[in-house]
């Protein structure tokens, strides 16, 4: 309790220290604000129905909510080009929501139904699309590190101005084959942004239990990778740290490591009843910290949007997130002879 | 007393290599640790540094001769006051006195050059009257990656010295100097990463080729070869495929003990998605290579270190490729059927020539590609003979040879006139003596022995 409760306190210090300058947040238009608010807003809506559905029994095995961590997949979004790759660990659909993969699909894969976009055969941890430019999706922890630094070999190779986005968690970032990665990355200038998701707990094991260094944005210096860390529950923070990022490995500088200082409020997995934290700091991150309602009190605030306004795209919301349910829900299981098909080409 | 200088084994395999230059001339005084000449295998150059003092008395084997076996003495170094006159040229000096290897001549099996029997049909895909070239497996294998990248530039070749060091068996030599760094990419001694980034680059639609120093290393990024290479197509609905290879030497070389000297033919032939091949002779190295190189799935390519020097005759073709999952008929027989693949077809192929001398025509089948596996043309056979022997040097429990036995359990039942029996590794780690190492790899006897039980001779 008491190593939780100073991590709680210590977090946005050290944001705040590591970015002592405020004007690292972006300037964000009335549009930019209102189509942050609705993507963050997607993701927490389909996020609570998948929660809704695992508990009804339509979602199987493993289950795992991005409630929370919303700012970060959005803002990062809000940064890329055309082209640049994404690819993630397990915790995946707020990144799927985010790169514009079909919430029908999504949730159709979630309740394991052919119309799920790996027809029912990936379920939650393991979706793709090529199209989006989403690589998965990978439920061995850290393994999306080394596959992401290939994508940013693959751009290297082709000498094609993609960067690759890799996401991984503060569980992840004990995992030696990320420092292998790193490595390779710096040595061969290799297109890439180290996203890590830092929501204070991997699993159930605080970070000031697992990790010897906490401070993620350090954790490339032995190999001179830059990093910062970034307050991941301000969406305009995380457009600004990726905009930079971004610039960096796109220009030929190589590798760049963004610390998200971020938290999830959820359990680890729908069957983790997240007993290793107290209810209260969840409910002071909710209350201080919460990213859509940032979005929101500033569109209010600054008049950018009326409260009919932020209804109305609440609605529309909704509405996407129940017509995904309803097909998710009905649509029928693969076909019997799909156990055999996609094994090899 | 006069001393041999003997021509030094560079490796536990090699077994002949060409004086390149002598460094010191005759009467030069010779210190310990002197550097005195340099000899290449197909493998590297190394220097010879002297061990014995005294002076150069004679050169016994010239600069630029090819082709000398270990220990077979080449230079003579005089003790103060003796003199060249007074030495027999070749006798046979008490003591190596050139290298810190002491090599044993019967370490490795014969690497003499295996010329197709008289009685092969030709592979299917060799059309007839096509010109045949000697070449060692380690040439084709090269061969096949050049022909590959030169046909196309999403094809790269990546691993632990493959580049500036010209591979670590060889099998990449030259390579950087036609391809360039872009394509021919040294990695660091990181086989989980490496290994990885291969897999993410194939998921963009590059061809890497993965080399492993040996197979042995790849058991810290088999995780990446499984959990993402394998199964990738299937976990994203057909939607994302894996166009890549992994290959490098595989299971026991010699002399290198238990952690270098294991097969995992068997380990990687259980995975949905993966293919998985082994090669024996040069031609197939370089058509299944190709093959494997244009296949859309991930390939695990099996070589065999003790392979690589071996000569086979190989088609003149603009472009050989041996289909994936094809069996081959190496010898043609009525009697018992001899099932293996890569290196444990060396005792199948000797133990033929023996048993042929007692009557028993065995009829051998190359399998080339372990999964999938070309079960038809094995029991093809098996219906033929009722009888079969599976070989293999990998370990006995849940093996290869478990596997083509329960196969012709299924399929040919009742054509059997005996049980299957199988020649495998013995189950214990790889020891390092070399008696106790002998002891565990199948033998010729082995194999005749279990081909006249399966008999009843």
């Amino acid at each position: 309790m008491a190593s939780a409760a100073s991590a709680r306190s210590k977090a946005p210090t050290k944001a705040a220290k590591a970015n002592p300058n405020k004007s690292n947040v972006a300037e964000f238009s009335k549009d930019e604000e209102l189509n942050a608010y609705r993507e963050m807003l997607l993701i927490r809506r389909f996020e609570e129905k998948a929660g809704q559905l695992y508990g009804m029994g339509l979602i199987g095995g493993f289950c795992h909510l991005y409630i929370g961590q919303e700012a970060v997949v959005v803002g990062m979004q809000m940064a890329l080009k055309d082209g640049d790759q994404i690819i993630t660990g397990y915790r995946d659909h707020g990144h799927m929501l985010a790169c514009g993969m079909d919430a029908k699909g999504v949730m159709a894969e979630l309740t394991g139904r052919q119309g799920g976009l790996s027809k029912g055969k990936g379920g939650s941890m393991h979706m793709f699309s090529k199209d989006k430019n989403f690589y998965g999706g990978h439920g061995i922890v850290g393994a999306q590190v080394s596959l992401g630094t290939g994508l940013a070999f693959a751009n290297h190779y082709r000498n094609d101005g993609r960067v690759s986005m890799t996401y991984f968690g503060d569980g992840a970032a004990n995992q030696g084959q990320v420092y292998e990665s790193f490595n390779m990355a710096q040595l061969w200038k290799l297109p890439c942004v180290y996203i890590i998701e830092n929501n204070r707990y991997a699993m159930g094991t605080a970070v000031t239990r697992a990790s010897a260094q906490q401070d993620f944005s350090k954790r490339g210096l032995s190999f001179n990778i830059p990093g910062e860390q970034v307050d991941g529950m301000d969406v305009r923070a995380v457009r600004a740290a990726a905009q930079k990022a971004l610039e960096w490995a796109r220009t030929g500088k190589g590798p760049y490591i963004l610390e998200m200082q971020t938290y999830r409020y959820r359990g680890h997995s729908m069957s983790d009843p997240a007993k290793y934290r107290s209810k209260e700091e969840v409910q002071k991150m909710r209350e201080e910290h919460d990213p859509i309602e940032q979005v929101r009190a500033r569109l209010l605030r600054n008049k950018l949007a009326t409260e009919d306004i932020l209804k109305e795209i609440d609605a529309r919301v909704r509405s996407i997130v129940a017509e995904a349910a309803e097909f998710a829900s009905n649509d029928p299981e693969p076909d019997v002879s799909e156990l055999w098909t996609d094994i090899t080409l | 007393m006069a001393t041999n200088i003997l021509m030094p084994a560079l490796s536990p395999t090699m077994e002949q290599g060409k004086l390149a230059k002598w460094l010191k001339k005759e009467g030069d005084r010779i210190k310990s640790g002197d550097v005195i000449a340099e000899i290449e295998t197909d493998k590297a150059t190394m220097e010879v540094e002297a061990v014995d003092e005294g002076t150069l008395g004679k050169i016994l084997v010239a600069d630029g001769t090819e082709n000398v076996a270990v220990n077979t003495p080449i230079g003579v170094i005089l003790a103060d006051g003796e003199s060249a006159d007074s030495m027999p040229a070749a006798a046979p000096a008490p003591a190596a006195a050139a290298t810190p290897v002491a090599a044993s001549q019967e370490a490795a099996p014969a690497a003499a050059p295996v010329a197709a029997a008289a009685s092969v049909p030709a592979a299917p895909e060799i059309p007839a009257g096509t010109p045949m070239v000697t070449m060692t497996v380690r040439e084709a294998l090269r061969d096949a990656m050049a022909e590959e990248m030169r046909a196309n530039d999403d094809v790269f070749v990546m691993g632990e010295e493959v580049a500036e060091y010209q591979g670590a068996y060889k099998i990449t030599q030259g390579l950087l100097q036609e391809f360039g760094a872009r394509r021919v990419v040294d990695t660091p001694i990181t086989e989980h990463g490496f290994a990885g980034i291969g897999v993410g680059a194939a998921m963009t639609g590059l061809r890497p080729i993965v080399e492993f120093m040996t197979f042995n290393f790849a058991m810290q990024a088999i995780d990446q070869i499984i959990n993402s290479a394998a199964k990738t197509l299937y976990m994203s609905g057909g939607q994302m495929g894996c166009p890549i290879v992994f290959r490098g030497p595989n299971g026991a070389a010699a002399r290198v003990a238990a952690q270098h000297s294991q097969d995992f033919a068997a380990w990687y032939s259980q995975i949905p998605g993966l293919k998985v091949v082994q090669p024996y002779t040069a031609a197939d190295a370089k058509g299944l290579l190709k093959a494997a190189i244009r296949d859309p799935n991930p390939v695990i390519f099996l070589e065999n270190e003790i392979l690589y020097g071996q000569s086979f005759e190989v088609p003149k073709l603009d472009d050989f490729v041996v289909p994936i999952g094809k069996a081959r008929v190496h010898r043609v027989g009525h009697h018992v059927t001899l099932v293996s693949f890569g290196i444990g077809m060396t005792y199948c192929v000797k133990a033929a020539d023996e048993l042929a001398k007692e009557g028993i025509e065995a009829e051998i089948i190359d399998l080339r590609t372990i999964r999938p596996m070309d079960t038809e043309t094995v029991v093809r056979s098996v219906m033929k003979t009722g009888r079969c022997v599976a070989v293999e040097e990998g370990w006995p429990q849940s093996g290869v040879c478990s596997e083509i036995g329960m196969r012709i359990m299924e399929a040919a039942f009742d054509y059997l006139d005996a049980p299957v029996m199988r020649v495998t590794g013995k189950d214990v780690p790889m020891p390092y003596a070399s008696n106790l190492e002998k002891l565990a790899l199948p033998t010729v006897a082995d194999v005749i022995q279990a081909a006249k039980a399966v008999l009843y001779r």
